[in-house]
This record gives structure tokens, sequence and C-alpha cells, in this order.
């Protein structure tokens, strides 16, 4: 494969609420630093990710494009999926070989509606989404059938939160209350659900010599590979996550040691799962930008897991690190991208 | 353009108003069946999954690739979900062969769809948000005015657009896909329908469909059955709201013909391509993407038109499966335009067959004239 490497990552200050951004405005600036600090004006492919259900209104990528001045016409595609699958399409036309950079951005404002039952929208519409079974319902499902020890849970909340209030990007959120938090859906307390959050994000790709021109330490993606598995909760063992095993492996996660792992676990016990299956050692630090449950802006959430990744390379912390990208209910799909210097 | 491509199988569902006997889910997978049967394989012979679909309000199942992967036999495999407005099934098929000349994947199943019945396409298309205009209109109520300013422009006489929707519904009893079959269409019926969106009457406006369509694409080493290969691929993109923008004939349009015609070694289009199938919801927009795609001059479209020159027995067929005019489930519309082409350069067109097709054009269009995919694709490896 030929070699791609992030070169650019810039994100919003995400926020808790609404600001009364459009979604071109909230991309805007971070599309102009992303070129910015690339220096590239024009890319040979862009592709974005974002979800019409979350502003209730059709082709939210349309004036999306707005933003991005896309004249003379751009190459240019968009996914129904989180950001992170949208530079997965950007690499993959990237190993054509005939371009060498690629724009890929990920937006979403989940403070528009009820997020709960906009995810309810996403289940089987004959036998699931009727039930009104919802995203938080899905996930208690999931941390019943993990049963993971509510200490090591609520650490992982307490860390996240004070990783995310260090992160000028993230959100500063308290920690979770000492001693019984009312529950969400039980078993999940209200302490474990993630913030409501709108953002964006975009990052740049180079391929061959361009990578090293742009940046002095260019984070080179080593592996990257997807997996989904079946929609339906009852034909899953929801205590592990096989297709994140499968692509973690497609990946080359387990070639060496991991330094930093950027994991998009919403919920506390997905990251129980994801560590399992990504075979991570325990010296792997997981999600030092607060994750998730510190920043949660939909559909550009794993976008920033591989921009958080990555720039723990461009900044020279770390030279071998993971992101990971989840998609669907209970983690159905799973993305995996290893990262080194 | 990476390494080579061809597409080994072709599935369609019968196009119908509403198919109500069966799921969204017993759709996609009716098309996927077919052509996995048609190139001789079955669902574990694919690496991966590409699904297309245009707004997800227009079923009310958000991201409905998620419920869709256990039908479409991708569990255990990567699956990836492509919205590019109008040009979706287009930029599906692009995406998916994207994987093969990426070297990622050897066999990709593409498939895309629409259910229409189960929403109201208009209103799916006219919702908006707060402070930004949205004129509530559906595409028709949009495009007219684009459709009015090339009459202008080109001085068209006004029956040009008749007889468009007359030829495509004439072929589409060619078709057995296709959703409108009409005996006797003749301009007389056209003009003697209700006018729409002036100057778009009822019948020269595409059906709303519900339909599926799916394409085996293989690398060189898997190819199974007859292969079309492809020559050029190609997608453009231009701002909806830019203000010197030329909704008539985009340039995103120009640009992205020019891409898939260099890469395919296409110096003169009418000449060189034996078959076009290009979206078409409206009648009057095959003299405009005549012009568009460059084969005629600007402003002679509509001549081209009037010859015959586009009909099937003409020197350049244009949608002889009938086109979007006669089957429109609009996410699967460009894919189906992409499959068609493919079929033709295969031999496999059936009763509406080009004789001795070698080099064909599938071609999608969406959003405000804004969003382009493109393939050529040919009998024999380039």
């Amino acid at each position: 494969m030929r070699d791609v490497a992030v070169v650019a990552f810039a994100q919003t200050r995400h926020t808790g609420q609404d600001t009364g951004l459009t979604e071109s405005e909230l991309i805007q600036p971070v599309i102009e630093e992303a070129k910015e600090r690339s220096g590239l004006k024009r890319f040979g492919f862009t592709c974005s990710g974002s979800c019409d259900y979350l502003a209730g209104a059709p082709f939210s990528f349309v004036s999306a494009l707005d933003a991005l001045g896309a004249w003379p016409p751009i190459s240019e595609s968009h996914v129904e999926m989180d950001g992170a699958w949208a530079l997965y399409e950007a690499w993959v036309r990237l190993q054509h070989g005939d371009i060498d950079s690629a724009l890929v951005y990920g937006f979403g404002k989940s403070s528009l509606g009820d997020l709960d039952r906009i995810m309810t929208l996403q289940l089987d519409p004959y036998y699931l989404a009727p039930l009104g079974l919802d995203r938080l319902s899905c996930a208690a499902l999931q941390a019943n059938a993990v049963g993971a020890d509510r200490k090591e849970l609520t650490e992982i909340v307490r860390r996240s939160r004070a990783d995310g209030r260090r992160n000028p990007y993230a959100l500063d959120l308290p920690d979770p209350e000492d001693g019984e938090e009312p529950f969400a859906v039980r078993p999940l307390s209200r302490g474990e659900v993630p913030p409501i959050t709108d953002g964006a994000a975009a990052i740049v790709l180079a391929a061959g010599d361009l990578a090293g021109r742009i940046h002095a330490r260019p984070a080179y993606i080593r592996g990257i590979a997807h997996r989904i598995e079946p929609h339906y909760l009852g034909m899953r063992d929801l205590t592990r996550s096989p297709s994140a095993a499968d692509a973690a492996r497609a990946a080359g996660v387990g070639k060496s040691p991991v330094e930093v792992a950027e994991l998009h676990a919403q919920f506390p016990h997905e990251e129980i799962i994801l560590r399992a299956a990504l075979e991570l050692p325990g010296d792997t630090v997981i999600n030092p930008s607060g994750g998730p449950l510190a920043a949660n802006p939909v559909m550009a959430t794993g976008l920033i897991r591989i921009g958080e990744a990555a720039r723990r390379i461009h900044d020279g912390d770390a030279r071998r690190t993971v992101a990971h990208a989840a998609g669907g209910p209970c983690l159905q799909h799973n993305l995996v991208t290893v990262l080194e210097a | 353009m990476g390494n080579p491509c061809a597409v080994i199988g072709v599935g369609q569902t019968h196009y119908r108003t509403s198919r109500r006997d069966v799921s969204i889910a017993g759709l996609v997978r009716e098309a996927a069946l077919r052509a996995l049967a048609d190139a001789g394989l079955t669902f574990k012979d694919i690496d991966a999954v590409v699904v297309g679909k245009a707004p997800d309000l227009f079923e009310g199942v958000m991201m409905p690739e998620s419920y869709l992967a256990d039908a479409l036999g991708a569990a255990g495999k990567p699956m990836m979900r492509v919205h590019t407005a109008g040009s979706v099934g287009g930029s599906t098929a692009l995406v998916g062969a994207s994987l093969v000349q990426g070297g990622v994947h050897d066999r990709v199943l593409v498939v895309a769809f629409e259910k229409q019945s189960e929403s109201n396409a208009t209103w799916a298309l006219s919702t908006h948000l707060p402070f930004s205009a949205s004129l509530v209109v559906g595409a028709g109520g949009y495009f007219a005015p684009h459709i009015r300013e090339y009459m202008r422009r080109s001085g068209a006489p006004g029956h040009v657009g008749t007889l468009v929707a007359v030829k495509d519904r004439l072929n589409a009893l060619k078709n057995p896909y296709a959703h409108l079959k009409i005996p006797g269409i003749d301009r007389r019926m056209v003009e003697s329908t209700p006018m729409l969106w002036e100057p778009i009457r009822y019948l020269e406006t595409c059906p709303s469909s519900d339909g599926a369509c799916a394409m085996v694409l293989a690398s060189e080493s898997a190819v199974t059955g007859t292969p079309a290969w492809v020559h050029g691929t190609a997608m453009r993109s231009e701002p909806i709201t830019r203000a010197d923008r030329d909704t008539v004939s985009p340039q995103a349009g120009k640009d992205c013909a020019a891409d898939v015609y260099r890469q395919a070694g296409i110096t003169d289009p009418r000449r060189q391509i034996d078959v076009a199938e290009v979206y078409v919801p409206f009648s009057w927009y095959e003299p405009m993407w005549l012009e568009n795609l460059g084969f005629a001059a600007e402003g002679e479209g509509w001549k081209l038109t009037e010859s015959g020159a586009t009909a099937l027995d003409g020197d350049i067929p244009w949608n002889a499966s009938g086109g979007v005019l006669s089957s429109n489930p609009i996410g699967a519309s460009g894919l189906i335009r992409f499959a068609e082409a493919a079929q033709q350069v295969r031999g496999m067109a059936g009763e509406h067959q080009v004789d001795g097709a070698r080099t064909a054009l599938g071609h999608a269009y969406g959003g405000g004239s804004q969003f382009f995919a493109m393939w050529i694709v040919g009998r024999e490896r380039l």
C-alpha cells in the first residue's frame, strides 16, 4: 500500500449547547485551519461525513460545500457515516496513485434534537424501532451484559472527564459524583452518558513525498480496516466486539506496542470491550484527549479520534498510536487505524 | 485510475410505484442476489459492501445500512454508506470501484435503493433548517426555471421535451424492469397531460419508484463471467449558492466529463461513445446534458434530440433502458444508469441492446445540478 499520512488536524472548540451557528459556519473555520496548517489550498479529493437526521433536514452536506469554497469544482464525495469513514474513503482514493492530497471532515450538531429518539430511527424499522429502544437502552443492555465492576466504570469516567478538562477543545465537565448516581437507564448512571455536543473536525491526508514536505513528523497510516456485525443485538455476543478485533488484526495493531489509543467509546463499558478487542496492553494510554465522554460531536467523534492519535505523533509525544471509530447500535461497526511516526 | 476494475454482475428489481410485498431489506437483497447470480457468486465471495441511497428522510430510517448489514451478507466485512444527493447511485458505483482500483479488495458488492412508497419525496426534499431559504417546491419546481433559461438561450422549440418523453417511454416498453410502461405513448398523449411546472408536463417528469439495483465489481484476477471494464471514473461537486455558477450547464458537469473522457481516451464523445445512460429526470435535461457532456455544441443539443440521433435506432442512443423518466427509485437511479451502461457493453441489455455497443457512458447528477458522477465502461480492457 502507498504511504499516506495525516499531516494536519483541526477541530472546533466543541460546545455542549447550540451556539446559533449553522453547520456551514461551524465547519468553515476548521477547514480554513486545516488548509492553513497543511499549506494546501486545493486537494486531489475531498470527503465528508454527516447525518441528515441530526439537523432534521435532507442534504446537510450540500450547504457544507459552500463553506469549502468548492470553486473551481472539486472531486468530492460524502458518507452518511462518521467522518472516520470519509477518511477511509479518501485513503482508498489516494491508493490509486494519481493524486497526493485529500481533505476530510465530519460535523454534527446533536444539540438540535433529542439524540436518544433520533438514534432509535437507525434501528430496523419493522421489528426494533417501533419498540422505542433508544440509544441509552441499547447501551444499557450492553453494559449489563458486560457486567463490569462499578468502580472500574466510574474510574473510566473520572479519568476521561479530567483529561477533557485539560483539553481546550473538549467540554468542561464535572467528575461523576461519589456514591450512587441516579440511573439514566439501569445499570447506566447519568454520569456515564456522553455529553450532547456540537462540533466539527477536519484532517488533511498526504501521500508519498508530499507528506514530508508538509509536516516534519507526519503520522503515517500503517494500517486501516473496518468491519460490521449483524444489526440485531440478539445475534451478537454483546460482551465482545469481534468486528473491532477483526479490524484491529487487519490493521496490524498487535505488530508492536501501542503508546496511545483514542477509542470511540461513548460509554465506559465500551472502553472495556474495545481494550479487550484491540488487545491493548495495560500501559497503553487510553483517550488522553478525554475521548467521547468529554466531547461527543456525533459524526465527527470518530474522526477526532484519528486526529488526536495523529496529533500525539505530530507533537513528538508518541511513535505509534491507534485510533478507533464506531457506528451503529452497541458498537456494531468498527474502524481501526494504526498511525506511526 | 489505479488497478483494472470490471463489472461482472448486475441485478435489478422490477421498478414499481409500491413494492408492498417486500421490506426494505427484502428489496435490496432481491437486487443483490440477482447481481451475485449473474456473476456466478454468493455472498461468501464478496469482500466488502457499499450501500447508496438518497436522503434517509425518504424512508424515515436513519443510516439504514446498519439494519441492512444482515440482508446484504455484510456481517464480518467492511460496509460503507454513500450519500451524494441524486448522484448517489453513481457515486456508490465509484466508491465500490475505488476499493478495487486502490487494490484494497478483489470483489465488491454495490447496492443502491429507494423505497419511495414509504413516504413523500417532495416533502422529504423540501424540509429545511431555520433561517435557510426553502422553496418548498421539490425537484420539479427547482429545475423548471433552469429549463426555461435553457429554452431562452438556445431558442429550442417547445416540443423538444415532448420528444424525449415519448422516446424514453418507447424504450421502456423494451425493458422488463421499467416502471412506466405506456403502450401507444405519443406526442399528443404527453401534450394532453397537465402542466406541473412550466414547461414540464406530467408525462415529462420522472415517476416515484420503489426499487434497488446491485452490481458486483471485480479486480482483473477475480473476474468471472462477462466483464464490462471500467475505462474511467470521475466525481465533481460545486457549491449551490455560488452567485456566478451556471446552473443550466454547470462547470462541475463539464469538468467531470472532461476528466472521465481523458481517462478513457475519448476526444469526440458523440462518435466514440456507442450508448449513454444519462440522468434525465425531466425531459428537457436530455438536450441540456447533450451540450454539457460535449455530445453537441452549446445551443445545439435540442437539434440532436429533434433529429432522432438519441433514439434507440439513432447514431448515439441515450437512455435505451427508458432512463430515469421511466423508472426512478431516486437513490438507485444513478446506479441503474451505471449498470445499464455496463449491460450494453456486456451485450446483455436484452431487447433494448444497442447493436455492437463497445463503449458506454453512465452519468448521474444531484443537488441543485451541482453533484456529478460518471463512468465510461467498455467491452475491452483499456
